[in-house]
């Protein structure tokens, strides 16, 4: 049949290329994997909020931000458009929240939120897709324009309002969140008796059915969707066309103009309501500054899932993750997490060296390996500016380390003219 | 032929005329929208400055110079250095330790620690260099990355150096002595306010900057293999040397931003050092589309509009960040003015190319002119 010869193709490519895909099974794998690692970690370092279900619902609501900046990085990077403007967008994003949240309710705040990154999103189209122009220099435009506009906004909606002031909205009505109450409070007994991985396992699962805000389902849901949406239908794989080869694209009878502006459109909305989270969820207040360069961080995280949307929740979990302990444990918890670092680097350098014959970059690894070992054994803490330097170092690594894995669109952030190809 | 080359010099003109108009009008739609006074605020960006605003705004000007010229450097190669504001922090700091400590007598000491700075700025960019080169890692990341970083760092390592001073929360480095102080000019009369004396050094950046890229053989190389890549490979461009040295240079450049401001103004490295002027280079450098005299322009008019704006909350009652809109504003106004004039001369060209051998005998339908 058809349908199996095209199987047995997909297979042979997938073979050739030598990445194993992410199964949800694999993925249920490595997070088992990856509990067990903290677990062990934390019986030999005592770092016992490592796998707190409080540490890991901080994480999430850290993530959450990081996340969907990142999907809207995805989005119109699959098209092609580069979009650094994703900070500015999820500026415009938190103003959107607290003008509308405040005026309408918190469910408006959220499509507000979505409405001004697409504002945002709409100006960088404009820039990219229909005058060519370079797309770092539209995005570094619209950080201008997006932290200068919800500023200015921002002073004169929410001067002389109760509780609000030039650089900060009145409190916002909270979303509603959701737990299982039966699930969530026997996991927490679990998680109590401090059991061996049994209580890692429990925190994790309990973090994940506690009091879980709307929005992160909502952000869960828009992975899911724009997985299916762009890797399931024509128009996705019209989309991502576009961003592997626009000139193909266009002798195929795709708009590439259109399909390109709609990307950027979504991209904005989605780093706006990760703009929206931040002053609804994570604050219930509109603030000056709030998204702390999270914009920049979604695409890092982007990046590191390899333009792909589960890859980038990874990323996304892994940046909460350490910006959560980093807030919560501060430098004790990251601390024992050096011993990790540790243990890793030694093991990548040891396979380098034994298995692929890489002599230069397994002695490296070991050496730096042995570097974090040493750092681990002499000191008790890590300074807190080091912690918050985590998720930027992590991506510089993974970058530095895999970066001939990595595999961005064709296309991406080239110019494209109608009718000039080739 | 000299209608050619006169229009050309229109268009080229006609594009930041064009952006400015533009950046006007949209300001004053969101003005208009917001309700604020679109006539008064004008009124307050548009007046004569005043002689303490007008050394303000040539000493800020001064400092965007340096931090446009050490992203146009970038810019000349088709690399995104948007490090700067990682790269002139890392070196500001060191510097103002080195030279806080006063090893070294007057001048002296300043030289050293202007070294210092352009040493420590070209190694934080040499990081993203090796990387592009060696990893093949975009700059455009790693570069953002490692601005975090740089802020970490400097931050843990300010609060190591740390002078405390009793009965004050600001941390800083070492005070300068006061021999390694570099005087400023009093050339604006009606103000005690003084240019800073190394405005020099912005000067002396910008003519070798020109020097450099238009005047020898590394200049060509690099505006070569800005302009095409591969052209650049088969002349024998070593591209991957070509991309660290311009990184580096970049680097040292961006190590000088601060220099102005360490030695004329704050004496000393701390928590209230000026911050982001590595984004406003990225901005100056676009608005002046990398040319020495045109980023002077850019900059002076960024300084000017920040200046102006700091007067609209008291006199006008409207939020100074406006500005940031219109500073927003302009850059995207003018690149998308210099993409629709770039197209606009190239039609024209076209065209006249069409004309010409449509004249000419025995060709009556030229094949391929006409786009």
């Amino acid at each position: 049949m058809s349908t199996a010869g095209l199987k047995v193709g997909t297979k042979v490519i997938t073979g050739a290329v030598r990445k194993p895909r992410l199964t949800p099974a694999r993925i249920a794998l490595m997070v088992v994997v990856a509990v067990f690692l903290i677990a062990v970690l934390r019986l030999v370092t005592g770092a016992n909020d490592l796998a707190s279900s409080g540490a890991l619902a901080a994480a999430i609501g850290l993530a959450v931000p990081i996340g969907l900046a990142g999907l809207g990085g995805l989005w119109s990077e699959r098209a092609g458009v580069v979009n650094i403007g994703l900070e500015g967008m999820m500026i415009l994003g938190t103003w959107g929240a607290g003008y509308f949240g405040y005026h309408y309710g918190p469910w408006a705040g959220l499509l507000g939120a979505a409405f001004c990154g697409m504002v945002g999103g709409a100006i960088h189209a404009i820039a990219t897709v229909t005058f060519g122009v370079d797309h770092i220099v539209s995005g570094v435009a619209i950080n201008i324009i997006g932290l200068g506009a919800a500023k200015y906004l921002a002073a004169r909606t929410f001067t002389g309002t109760p509780g609000g002031g030039p650089t900060q909205s009145p409190a916002l009505q909270p979303l509603p969140s959701v737990s299982f109450p039966g699930v969530s409070s026997a996991l927490g007994t679990l998680e109590q008796k401090q059991i061996f991985f049994v209580s890692d396992l429990a925190g994790v699962l309990r973090s994940l059915v506690t009091n879980l805000s709307v929005v992160t389902l909502i952000a869960l849901a828009l992975v899911l969707l724009t997985w299916w949406v762009l890797w399931r239908t024509t128009f996705g794989l019209r989309l991502r066309s576009c961003g592997e080869s626009p000139v193909a694209a266009e002798t195929l009878g795709v708009n590439v103009y259109r399909y390109k502006f709609i990307a950027v459109l979504v991209s904005g909305a989605m780093a706006g309501l990760g703009g929206g989270y931040l002053a609804l969820v994570a604050a219930n207040i509109y603030r000056d500054g709030q998204t702390g360069g999270r914009g920049f961080i979604g695409l890092a995280a982007m990046i590191f899932g390899n333009w792909r949307p589960g890859g980038l929740v990874g990323g996304a979990a892994l940046f909460g993750y350490t910006d959560a302990i980093q807030l919560r444990g501060g430098g004790g918890t990251v601390h024992a997490m050096l011993l990790l670092l540790a243990v890793v680097l030694i093991a990548i350098g040891l396979w380098q060296l034994l298995r692929s014959h890489r002599v230069i970059q397994g002695s490296i690894a070991i050496a730096v390996g042995a570097i974090v070992a040493g750092w681990f054994f002499v000191t008790e803490t890590v300074p807190d500016e080091f912690t918050g330097m985590t998720p930027y170092v992590a991506t510089l690594l993974v970058l530095a380390l895999s970066s001939q894995r990595l595999r961005m669109p064709a296309a991406d952030g080239l110019p494209y003219r109608k009718g000039e190809g080739g | 032929m000299m209608s050619t080359n006169l229009r050309k010099l229109g268009l080229s003109l006609a594009a930041p005329v064009l952006a400015l108009l533009v950046a006007f009008m949209v300001t004053s739609i969101v003005l208009l929208l917001a309700g604020d006074p679109v006539v008064e605020v004008w009124t307050q960006l548009l007046t004569v400055p005043r002689p303490r605003l007008v050394v303000a705004i040539i000493n800020g000007a001064s400092v965007y110079y340096l931090s446009a010229v050490a992203v146009a450097i970038g810019f000349r190669m088709n690399l995104f250095n948007i490090g700067v504001d990682g790269q002139y922090r890392v070196a500001a700091f060191a510097a103002a330790v080195f030279a806080g400590q006063g090893w070294l007598p007057g001048p002296l000491n300043i030289f050293v620690s202007l070294l210092i700075a352009v040493v420590a700025g070209g190694l934080w960019a040499g990081i993203a260099g090796w990387l592009r080169v060696s990893r093949g890692v975009s700059e455009v990341i790693s570069t953002i990355m490692l601005n975090a970083i740089a802020t970490g760092l400097v931050s843990y390592l300010l609060f190591k150096v740390a002078d405390s001073t009793a009965g004050s929360n600001v941390t800083n480095t070492k005070i300068l002595p006061t021999s390694s102080r570099v005087p400023g000019f009093g050339l604006i009369p009606g103000t005690p306010n003084k240019i800073y004396g190394f405005i020099l050094l912005s000067v002396l950046v910008g003519l070798a900057y020109w020097v450099v890229l238009n005047k020898t053989r590394f200049g060509y190389d690099l505006r070569a293999t800005g302009r095409s890549e591969s052209a650049a490979v088969a002349s024998g461009v070593n591209v991957k040397r070509m991309v660290l040295t311009a990184m580096l240079l970049s680097g040292a450049v961006a190590g000088l931003v601060g220099m102005p401001l360490l030695f004329g103004q704050d004496f000393s490295y701390g928590t209230t050092f000026q911050p982001g002027l590595g984004f406003t280079g990225i901005a100056i450098a676009l608005l002046g589309r990398n040319n020495p005299v045109g980023i002077a322009f850019g900059a002076l008019l960024w300084s000017y509009l920040e200046q102006q704006s700091n007067g609209l909350q008291i006199n006008v009652g409207v939020s100074s960040e406006l500005v940031f809109i219109i500073q927003g504003v302009i850059v995207l106004a003018v690149v998308i003015a210099y993409e629709v004039v770039r197209r606009a001369g190239l039609r024209m060209e076209q065209r006249n190319v069409a004309r010409q051998l449509s004249d000419q005998p025995g060709s009556s339908t030229p094949r391929g002119a006409v786009a």
